[in-house]
C-alpha cells in the first residue's frame, strides 16, 4: 500500500468532526419542531445519516482503511435498505 | 501490503485482527437493523399512537446523552492517536474520560427509565395494557428493547475499554500493537452509530 500503515489523525481533526456531529444533532431536533408533517421523519434521517458517515469515516478509521473494507461496508447498507425496500413493498400493497 | 511486522509474535497481524472486529460489527448492525425494520413497519401501521407515545420521552435527556456519546466517540478516536504518538498517559486520560461519559450515559437512561416507570410504564404494566392502545405497546416495547439492548452494549463496552485501559498501562497495548485500543474503538463507535439513530426515531417524532 502507498499509504502508511498508520496513519495518525490530528486531534483538532476529531474536534471538528465532533463540532459537526452536534451541530447535526442540534439541526435535527430543529427541523422536527418546525412542522413539516410527513417529511421531519426524513430529516431527522438524513441528518442521522450525514451523522454515521462522518463516524464511519473519521471516527472508525474507514478514510485510511483499504477500500475493500469501505465496499463492505456499503454493502452490509446496501443490503438493509434493499430488506426494508422489500418490506416495504409487501406491506404497502397487502 | 509493505508494512512489516517487527516484534516477535508471529500471530500479530492488525489487518486481519480489524477485518475480524469489522465482520462482528456487521452482525451487530443486522441485529439491530433487523430491530430498525421491525420498528419502521410499526410505525407504518401505527402513525398515530406512535406520536401520541413519544411524547412521553424526554428530548433534552435525549439530547444530552446523544452529546454524551459523541464527545466520548471523540476521546477514544483521540487516545487511538495518542497511543500512536506514544503519549500513554495521555491514552490512559483519554480512555478513562471515556469510561467516565459512558457511566454517566447510564446514569441518565437509569434516571429515564425510572420515570417512565413511576408513569406506570413498563413492559406489561396494568397501566400500559389497560389504558393504552395497541400502538402505544408496541412503541413502548420497541423503546424498552432497543435502548435496554444498546444500553447493555453501552456496559460491555465499558469493560472491553476498561481492559484496554489495563493493557495500556500495563504496555501490552503500545504504539506496534494497537489493535486491542482500535477495536476497543470500533465498538464504541458502533455504539455511538446506534444511538445516532434511536435518537431521532424515538425521541423525536412530532
Amino acid at each position: 500500500m502507498e499509504k502508511e500503515k498508520h496513519h495518525i489523525v490530528p486531534y483538532k481533526i476529531y474536534f471538528y468532526i465532533l463540532i459537526a456531529l452536534i451541530t447535526f444533532t442540534f439541526m435535527s431536533i430543529g427541523i422536527t419542531k418546525v412542522n413539516l408533517h410527513e417529511y421531519s421523519v426524513l430529516g431527522a434521517m438524513i441528518f442521522a445519516t450525514l451523522k454515521s458517515i462522518l463516524v464511519l469515516t473519521w471516527f472508525m478509521h474507514l478514510k485510511f482503511d483499504q477500500p475493500f473494507l469501505r465496499f463492505m461496508v456499503g454493502f452490509v447498507f446496501l443490503v438493509f435498505l434493499a430488506v426494508i425496500f422489500i418490506t416495504f413493498l409487501d406491506y404497502y400493497y397487502r | 501490503m509493505e508494512h512489516v511486522v517487527q516484534h516477535s509474535d508471529p500471530h500479530y497481524d492488525p489487518e486481519a485482527s480489524k477485518l475480524g472486529m469489522w465482520l462482528f460489527i456487521f452482525t451487530e448492525l443486522l441485529l439491530f437493523g433487523g430491530l430498525f425494520i421491525v420498528y419502521s413497519i410499526y410505525r407504518f401501521l401505527n402513525p398515530e399512537a406512535f406520536q401520541m407515545a413519544a411524547h412521553e420521552l424526554n428530548i433534552t435527556i435525549g439530547a444530552i446523552n446523544t452529546i454524551i456519546l459523541l464527545v466520548s466517540s471523540m476521546t477514544i478516536a483521540m487516545s487511538t492517536s495518542s497511543l500512536q504518538q506514544k503519549n500513554k498517559g495521555l491514552t490512559v486520560l483519554l480512555l478513562e474520560i471515556t469510561i467516565m461519559l459512558a457511566l454517566i450515559f447510564l446514569i441518565n437512561k437509569y434516571f429515564e427509565w425510572g420515570v417512565k416507570f413511576e408513569h406506570g410504564i413498563w413492559p406489561g404494566s396494568q397501566h400500559l395494557i389497560n389504558d393504552m392502545g395497541q400502538g402505544e405497546i408496541l412503541f413502548f416495547g420497541l423503546y424498552f428493547v432497543m435502548t435496554g439492548l444498546h444500553a447493555l452494549h453501552i456496559v460491555i463496552g465499558m469493560i472491553i475499554i476498561i481492559v484496554a485501559l489495563r493493557r495500556v498501562q500495563k504496555g501490552t497495548t503500545h504504539a506496534d500493537r494497537p489493535s486491542l485500543l482500535e477495536n476497543a474503538g470500533l465498538y464504541w463507535h458502533l455504539v455511538d452509530l446506534i444511538w445516532i439513530f434511536l435518537f431521532p426515531l424515538f425521541y423525536l417524532i412530532h
